[in-house]
């Protein structure tokens, strides 16, 4: 316990423990009417960014970026029959990155006039040339062409903002009346909705701005054995995603059918979340008695939402940059995926892993135009057939691999903290040749399939890694036997990427995703979206996490 | 911005008090300075600095309410704000949860504070950084660490009469220490109230000794070990000991979903669950570790036993959880201490036949909170002890265990050091399971 957890278990924490865990809603609270408030437009920001630029210029900056940032939150919080709670909160400020004696230093600034950010910008070359007297490597940047006055917004159908309160509160009560109705102890549902403004200039001659939107819905059902004092929970199989309110409205085309005798449904660009909580409700109520699962070798059938989290932290993570050159040793850690390690060239997986690094791809939540130093998105290879082609880097790291181009992956959590490398879209490609979930679980033997994403863990270089799941169904001579209980799979990364041996085609292809991926000190929040097929892997190390403690 | 002072800060928020029109109104005022640089490669790469003062207003009528915050001061500002919360209060649904405000109330004298690390400046800073890389230069090793200094006050007035005020200082630094060729690790941590006691050069050799003396770590097979846990292993963010004493919830418990659960209901509440030399407290007068001396609700916090002797004496009790039992409610503390012994980790080693030195365990996460089963991994120094005395470094393990378990295979406990405000003994555990290998290094 640290005193900035100062406000501990009050309140909305209390709740929200039985929920996955949530982002934080930084900023001032607001009413739901001050989102819809346009931002200021875009000839002011101009004149700012401007004012901002010339200062750090005139100050003896070589270099200078400056981002005007508004975040908008609101979070929708219930539990069973009750509203807990319900806040709006906006941010809104700019901060100034500039480059001074080759060294960078960084101010931020909730002043948003001329003078403010002209100020900010003075005092971040104070610190950069504060900083270089101890700098040893100066920082090279990688040319970027000024792209001029642009813009871009998430191509959402509906503003979540616009949405009245008391129709998302609706729904979420909609669907904790399914579970209590269906036999749930406890319901927690929760509704995120972000959308961050943000206007970006730099000396390079750019000013871009840019509107991003996010949607989380997710609840949490319990299910409790009073006699035998178990107690189990199954959270939801939605994903965030980089939409308006339109996930909420379930499309039959999005669903995606669970193999036969597993009773799931998984979820493409829309989201049923009255359906979900009522087959939750079911399922959380079989992992009560469930068959507590015998260790051992166990051939896998991942599915998209599950995987999304191991692709996540097996190739995501390890394939930074900045952690692979140590910047994140004191924190994140580093990876096993040195530039040495890169040069002997050895199998990452098998042929059939081919691993993408994608900042454009429609309903992501990494989807953007332009990053946070003004480099235009794009797609490219990290893995192709199970081989390390490239890491995810930005400006001032290209030179130090020989390379002269940001990936564009660049990103700060607000306008008060500095950019750096984040994780862009990491997505398996779906398999080249028809194979539906079915067809892949009548070919395994001995096998368990997995739904949805529990239990995280992996070492600081990324070798070792345990992951749990929401669901999961035994696999008996290529047909789903029953539910299995206290399963979780423990792997080397190469191990498990290399006992990759099958992969549904496009038809199963989904997005898992998360909100609030930590890196950094002081450590700042991304939302980052994996796409994957359902994916088989042979041999996986299983074990049993049934304990007792008397 | 300086950080308020009671009457400053009281002014304030009198002030605040006098535009509201609910049945019931809590204003909180809080304000924190903070500074950072973090170096890696044995360059500084990040340094910050943010300060920030902001107000929360909570309006209530009826069971209802609502909450508006601003970082502005004006009167105009302050009376929108104020305006915002009750127009929030009015919208919303009515809370069964709802407890009256709480009136007057009596709380301790805080010793949280430190003029010194208020003063903390960036030349402070990067003097620490400095010190800690050209201790690694030296010995041609690679440093990266992080130093974070703040200074933060926090009041709070509601229409009942009820005034609180307290400041806080803290001061946190981490250093990891590598090889250049990256088979050896080692870590430091120390966080103060006062920025003077930081000594980065000596944390730093201890993460360098630690890392030279990793290099070439054997691989043992995993399995049920003796183990030492440093501090650091088990206190930090996600340590095991901090999830432990975030699942003391009664109401959780009581709901049946919590380890405290007891079968056919209720809470294990009286009952004993840890070995008997186990003693968990939290004093917010602990000069030691000091901590707040009311919480975010404004219950005043004071000295309260959680775990006495092996036995669960108390449990978290929200306020309405606990008007809802007929109990007194639990404010929720900032820290806890561990009561412990005279046993430096030295000593411990001097006394184990075989075992492991754990300096530290990572990426903790949640298995099952039946039984609060958590799995993560050893990282930054993982030594084997035979005949009492460091044999060889081993290569890092993955763990799956229970601080329930844990705390009922005590070997001996150690002398307690402060981490993250709380103040916790290195111990040593028999039987702690580790079921895999890692070849982090």
């Amino acid at each position: 316990m640290k005193r900035r957890d100062f406000v501990g278990l009050s309140g909305l924490a209390a709740g929200a423990l039985f929920l996955p865990s949530f982002p934080g809603l930084g900023g001032n609270l607001v009413t739901p009417e001050q989102l819809l408030i346009p931002a200021a437009d875009v000839a002011l920001k101009k004149r700012l960014a401007d004012a901002a630029l010339n200062a750090a210029k005139s100050a003896g900056a070589s270099y200078a970026d400056v981002r005007i940032g508004r975040s908008l939150n609101q979070g929708i919080f219930t539990r069973e029959k009750q509203v807990q709670n319900i806040q709006s909160t906006e941010s809104y400020g700019a901060g100034v990155r500039v480059l001074a004696n080759g060294t960078w230093g960084f101010a931020s600034t909730n002043t948003v006039s001329e003078a403010g950010l002209a100020k900010a910008a003075q005092l971040a070359v104070q610190i950069a040339k504060a900083n270089s007297k101890v700098q040893k490597e100066q920082v090279k940047l990688a040319p970027v062409k000024g792209h001029g006055e642009v813009s871009w917004k998430t191509p959402i159908q509906q503003n979540a903002f616009e949405v009245p309160i008391a129709q998302k509160v609706e729904l979420l009560l909609g669907a904790n009346a399914k579970a209590m109705d269906n036999g749930a102890s406890f319901v927690n549902s929760a509704l995120f909705q972000v959308n961050e403004q943000k206007y970006f200039a730099s000396t390079d001659g750019s000013y871009i701005d840019q509107d991003i939107h996010r949607i989380w819905p997710t609840f949490s059902v319990t299910a409790i054995d009073r006699a035998s004092g178990k107690f189990r929970s199954r959270q939801a199989l939605s994903a965030p995603m980089g939409m308006g309110y339109e996930y909420l409205t379930p499309k039959a085309a999005d669903k995606v059918a669970g193999p036969a005798g597993s009773d799931l449904v998984g979820y493409k660009n829309s989201y049923d979340i009255l359906e979900d909580a009522t087959a939750a409700t079911k399922q959380v109520k079989q992992k009560l008695t469930a068959k507590s699962v015998t260790p051992g070798k166990y051939d896998l059938v991942l599915d998209p939402h599950h995987l999304g989290l191991t692709i996540h932290e097996s190739v995501g993570h390890p394939t930074e940059l900045d952690r692979v050159l140590g910047y994140e040793a004191n924190y994140a850690g580093t990876s096993f995926a040195t530039l040495e390690w890169r040069a002997k060239k050895q199998p990452y997986g098998s042929k059939l892993v081919n691993i993408v690094a994608d900042k454009q791809q429609a309903n992501s939540l990494g989807a953007v135009g332009f990053d946070d130093e003004g480099v235009k998105t794009k797609k490219w290879d990290l893995i192709k057939e199970g081989m390390l082609i490239d890491y995810q880097k930005i400006r001032d790291q290209a030179a130090m691999v020989g390379q002269n181009e940001s990936d564009g992956c660049c990103y700060a959590q607000s306008w008060a903290d500095v950019q750096f490398q984040r994780m862009p879209n990491v997505s398996l490609q779906p398999g080249k040749t028809k194979l539906s979930v079915d067809d892949m679980v009548k070919g395994v033997d001995k096998g368990i399939y997995i739904a949805g994403h529990g239990s995280f863990s992996i070492d600081q270089q990324r070798y070792n890694s345990q992951f749990g799941g929401q669901v999961f169904y035994e696999i008996n001579k290529g047909k789903i036997t029953g539910m299995l209980e206290d399963v979780a799979y423990q792997t080397n990364t190469l191990e498990f990427w290399n006992s990759c041996a099958a992969i549904c085609d496009e038809s199963d292809y989904r997005f898992s995703g998360f909100f609030n991926d930590g890196k950094g000190q002081p450590s700042q929040s991304s939302a980052v979206s994996h796409g994957s097929s359902t994916t088989r892997f042979n041999g996986v190390n299983v074990i049993n996490t049934a304990r007792k403690i008397g | 911005m300086p950080i308020l002072s009671k009457d400053e800060a009281q002014t304030i928020l009198k002030k605040v008090l006098s535009y509201s029109k609910a049945d019931e109104c809590t204003v909180t005022l809080q304000g924190r300075t903070r500074g950072n640089i973090r170096y890696a490669r044995n360059n500084v790469s990040t340094a910050g600095a943010t300060d920030n003062v902001s107000l929360v207003v909570e309006s209530g009528f009826g069971k209802r309410s609502g909450v508006a915050t601003c970082n502005e001061f004006d009167e105009a500002t302050l009376r929108r704000c104020v305006q915002r919360a009750e127009e929030i209060a009015r919208l919303a649904p009515e809370d069964p949860d709802y407890v009256p405000l709480l009136g007057p109330q009596q709380y301790l004298t805080p010793v949280s504070f430190a003029q010194t690390t208020a003063n903390v400046t960036p030349d402070f800073r990067a003097k620490a950084a400095a010190d800690s890389i050209a201790l690694c230069q030296e010995r041609k090793l690679t440093a990266a660490g992080y130093l974070e200094d703040g200074a933060s006050f926090l009041a709070m007035r509601n229409s009942k009469g009820l005034e609180a005020y307290q400041q806080d200082t803290s001061l946190d630094f981490s250093v990891t220490v590598r090889t250049p060729d990256g088979t050896g690790s080692g870590y430091a941590v120390a966080d103060f109230t006062d920025a003077n006691k930081l000594d980065a050069k000596a944390l730093t050799k201890i993460a360098a000794d630690k890392a030279a003396g990793s290099v070439n770590a054997k691989a043992i097979e995993p399995g049920k070990y003796t183990v030492i846990l440093e501090p650091a292993a088990l206190v930090s963010d996600e340590g095991l000991l901090n999830n432990l004493m975030y699942s003391l919830d009664a109401r959780s418990a009581d709901e049946g979903r919590s380890f405290l659960s007891k079968k056919g209901g209720g809470n294990k509440l009286g009952q004993k669950l840890f070995d008997e030399r186990i003693t968990i407290y939290s004093d917010p007068l602990n000069t030691e570790a000091p901590g707040n001396v009311f919480d975010g609700n404004g219950l005043p916090t004071k000295r309260i036993t959680w775990i006495e002797k092996g036995v669960m004496k108390n449990m978290y009790y929200s306020r309405f959880w606990a008007q809802k039992n007929n109990v007194a409610p639990t404010a929720f503390p900032s820290g806890f201490i561990m009561e412990g012994g005279t046993q430096t980790v030295q000593d411990m080693i001097k006394s184990t036949e075989k075992g492991i030195l754990v300096t530290r365990l990572w990426y903790i996460r949640d298995v099952d909170p039946q039984t609060l089963l958590f799995t993560g991994l050893t990282r930054d120094g993982t030594f084997y002890i035979e005949n009492g005395k460091i044999k060889h470094p081993v290569k890092n393990f993955r763990f799956n265990e229970s601080p329930i378990i844990m705390l009922n295979n005590i070997e001996a406990i150690g002398k307690p050091q402060r981490l993250g405000g709380n103040l916790v003994p290195p111990l040593k555990i028999r039987d702690f399971t580790f079921t895999s290998l890692s070849d982090a290094v």
